[in-house]
């Protein structure tokens, strides 16, 4: 059975549905009722995700590409609202869908006392439709709306409680980080459009082996190959909404905003978008061994070098938030390398083991009373077993130790990126392996400060006034009022439902999706770069993998030397960390100041742009525009008026004189010219 | 016998007189009402004797008409300078240049 139009429908507007009655119209539905439509909305759609995943799957159901709607017509161009569902869609889909509803739930408990919490399901729900838009798009003009639209809602949500100034500033940069990474990929749809006339998918990548020989003059005597420049300035898309080095800086900001949203966006979905772009077009990339060579070595960089911030990183939000990084420049790898399918089988596993991280976190965080410093908890895990126990489950995915999710995908592309024998595959290499110890060192970290030790604040008792405070910012650090305690079912049930797939669904998926062709022709491989092929050539079975990974010659026993470290540090021997901190200051001076790539941003652009921006209004609108040419008019008329000024003596003689004298002249010159003509 | 160009001269002659009288006069504003009168005798004289010289009546009731302009102007000049006399209390034209930039 095919996949009905209806059906698709309903699952990309049902959010927006819900959306625009929670925005619009949250006045007179109320909380309860805000957030139930919105709930409901998102319900529909995972529901009928997972119905589009089955009838894909089993149920036998061809690709669905179809037009629906003409946007708009400019001569020959068609910009159309269209759907295409492969199987790559459906993972998306199904993936968004579960996240987004789950973050809906846990919204409820994690924004309870906020006044902004229709908004905030209004948003969500418009985030998931622009999502679905993205996901299911058949042409590019459609996915630059989606791209662009959950860009709009992510700086919406970062900025969302608005009267903080670090909120608003974490927006603007993250929306200023973004339209770099926006302009390039604009010019790499232009240039799709340019080579290849059509906007349309399966048009394009029919068409796109025709790009082979082409050449594009940008400078006088240069002439670049096509699909390189066409692939890398897609790239700077992803780069920017995936936030890869150099355009990373926007991510660690953006946990300004709530919890739910950094699990949602900024963490399961919307980041992974353009590793999703990349794989969606991988029959373009795969015609461009420098673009993935470009690729492989920005995401290598991403995922040590962002990773390492993290192990210094002392708020809870933001460890996770380079985590998210790292683990972004993993699946960037394995773009790089041709192992597409390794790419966007981690982005799933991610979605689901960061999304219960940040959930975790954002448990953490609540019970904490909005307090986010890992300095000042320690021996949570008797308060909150749950939420203890959820996260441990999250963090072991992470670090890829064998059976949980993480290690399939994360543990397939390290493979795959040391078969590659691309440009650049040995740095790479090099990277996603140091990168597995780093994985290792910050999250262990992160969970022995926050969940084991002694606990490092203290519990003052203020009966009679306490729920009176609501501006929980105003704290003292580490003095909380009342003891912390386990969050509502709302929060810890996402939580236990992430966990699930976080433990299991690597194990039953690795080997149909991993290495049985399972996404078909939605991803296109050369036969000459398939490592992951290569891989799969030892893969018997998940099992098999798994025992395999036990190794202590590979990534495992990197993680199992971090752990073997911070579980020392932290738990036995506290007082090393401060030893160890000061005994490397160099480098964590060096970790701390994220490398100095936010001081150069600011000093360059930043700074550059203001005093830019001061050059111009003084010199050429308050010097040019106003100066010379506003101003300086006037001041023509006033100095000649001045002059002429004095000839006007106010005695009536002078005027008649003049009169006369004019008179005279006038007459004179007549009787000259006219005796000369009548001469003739 | 008096021929054309002694009536041309003496108009000429007049006209001069009035120029003069308005530019060397700085005095008084009558004086200046007076010259321009002068000025259009000058022309009067000018009309009537080409009108008998080329034997055409038109000049001479022409200069009836130039007349009654002259005898209305003069009226609200003179009218003017009540005004100007009441405001200003002179009639000096060295005190009357409001109009100096």
């Amino acid at each position: 059975m095919g996949l009905s139009t209806s059906l698709l429908l309903t699952i990309a507007l049902a959010p927006l549905v819900g959306c625009l009655l929670a925005g619009f119209l949250g006045k007179f539905i109320g909380r309860a009722g805000s957030h139930t439509v919105t709930i409901l909305g998102v319900a529909i759609s995972c529901a009928l995700a997972f119905y589009v995943l089955y009838q894909l799957t089993l149920g036998g159901a061809p690709v669905y590409n179809q037009n629906l709607y003409t946007w708009f017509q400019i001569g020959h161009f068609n910009a159309s609202v269209g759907f295409m569902v492969d199987r790559l869609t459906a993972m998306m889909l199904v993936v968004v869908s579960f996240v987004s509803l789950l973050v809906h739930l846990y919204t409820i408990g994690y924004m309870s006392d906020d006044p902004g919490y229709k908004r905030f399901f209004a948003y969500i729900s418009l985030f998931t439709f622009s999502m679905f838009m993205l996901v299911m798009s058949n042409n590019f003009m459609q996915l630059f709306f989606g791209w662009e639209a959950v860009g709009l809602v992510s700086y919406l949500l970062i900025g969302f409680w608005y009267k903080k100034p670090t909120a608003i500033f974490a927006n603007l940069k993250a929306f200023l980080v973004n339209r770099v990474g926006d302009f390039g990929f604009l010019l790499g749809i232009a240039g799709v459009l340019y080579f290849l006339g059509t906007m349309d998918y399966n048009t394009a990548f029919a068409a796109a082996p025709s790009l082979v020989g082409k050449t594009l003059q940008i400078t006088a005597n240069t002439h670049w190959d096509a699909a390189t420049v066409i692939c890398i300035c897609l790239f700077i898309g992803a780069m920017g909404k995936s936030a890869q080095v150099p355009l990373h800086v926007w991510l660690p900001d953006s946990m300004e905003g709530p919890t739910p949203i950094s699990a949602l966006i900024h963490a399961a979905t919307m980041v992974t978008a353009g590793i999703f772009m990349v794989a969606r077009m991988s029959p373009l990339f795969e015609l461009s061994q420098t673009a993935l060579s470009f690729i492989m070595v920005i995401g290598a960089t991403t995922a040590l070098f962002t990773g390492m911030i993290g192990i210094v990183q002392n708020d809870i939000k933001r460890v996770i938030a380079y985590s998210t990084l790292s683990q972004l420049g993993y699946m960037t790898v394995a773009l790089g390398v041709s192992a597409y399918t390794g790419a966007v089988y981690h982005l799933m596993t991610h979605a689901f083991f960061k999304a219960l991280l940040f959930l975790g976190a954002g448990s953490v965080i609540i019970a904490m009373h909005h307090e986010q410093d890992m300095r000042y908890m320690g021996g949570l895990r008797k308060y909150m077993p749950i939420t203890w126990i959820t996260m441990w489950i999250g963090s072991l995915a992470l670090c890829g130790v064998p059976f949980f999710s993480g290690f399939y995908s994360k543990d397939a592309i390290i493979e795959a990126v040391g078969q590659s024998h691309r440009w650049g595959a040995g740095y790479a290499y090099f990277c996603v392996m140091a990168g597995a110890m780093v994985t290792g060192l910050y999250t262990f970290r992160q969970m022995y400060l926050t969940f084991h030790g002694k606990e490092r604040f203290t519990v003052v008792e203020h009966h009679g006034h306490a729920h009176l405070d609501d501006h929980h910012d105003h704290h003292e650090q580490g003095v909380l009022e009342h003891a912390p305690h386990e969050s509502p079912w709302v929060v810890t049930l996402p939580l236990m439902l992430l966990a699930i797939p976080s433990l299991f669904v690597g194990f039953f998926t690795v080997g149909p999706m991993l290495f049985g062709n399972w996404f078909g022709n939605a991803i296109h491989i050369d036969e000459a770069n398939n490592v992951l092929a290569e891989v799969g050539k030892e893969f018997h079975g998940a099992l098999d993998m798994a025992l395999h990974g036990f190794s202590p010659f590979g990534p495992f026993g990197l993680v199992l030397l971090a752990f073997a470290i911070q579980t020392y540090i932290y738990l036995f021997n506290p007082a090393m960390a401060g030893k160890i901190k000061s005994a490397l200051k160099p480098l964590w001076t060096v970790l701390d100041n994220k490398y100095w790539v936010d001081n150069v941003y600011f000093a360059v652009f930043a700074r550059g742009g203001v005093k830019m921006g001061q050059g111009f209004w003084k010199v050429a609108d308050a010097g040019l525009i106003d100066g010379v040419m506003v101003n300086g008019s006037v001041s023509v008329v006033h100095r000649i008026a001045a002059t002429v000024r004095r000839l006007q003596s106010g005695y009536l003689y002078h005027y008649a004189f003049a009169m006369i004298l004019g008179l005279i002249v006038l007459l004179g010159g007549y009787l000259l010219i006219g005796t000369g003509v009548a001469g003739q | 016998m008096i021929t054309l160009s002694h009536y041309i001269v003496l108009g000429a002659i007049l006209f001069c007189i009035a120029v003069a009288g308005l530019f060397i006069n700085r005095k008084n504003v009558i004086v200046l009402l007076m010259s321009i009168e002068l000025m259009l005798l000058a022309v009067n004289t000018n009309f009537v004797a080409f009108s008998r010289f080329l034997g055409d009546v038109s000049g001479q009731v022409f200069v009836f008409f130039i007349l009654t302009v002259a005898a209305a102007e003069a009226a609200i000049g003179l009218a003017i300078l009540v005004l100007l006399f009441r405001n200003r209390s002179t009639i000096n034209i060295s005190d009357i240049d409001s109009m100096k930039g």
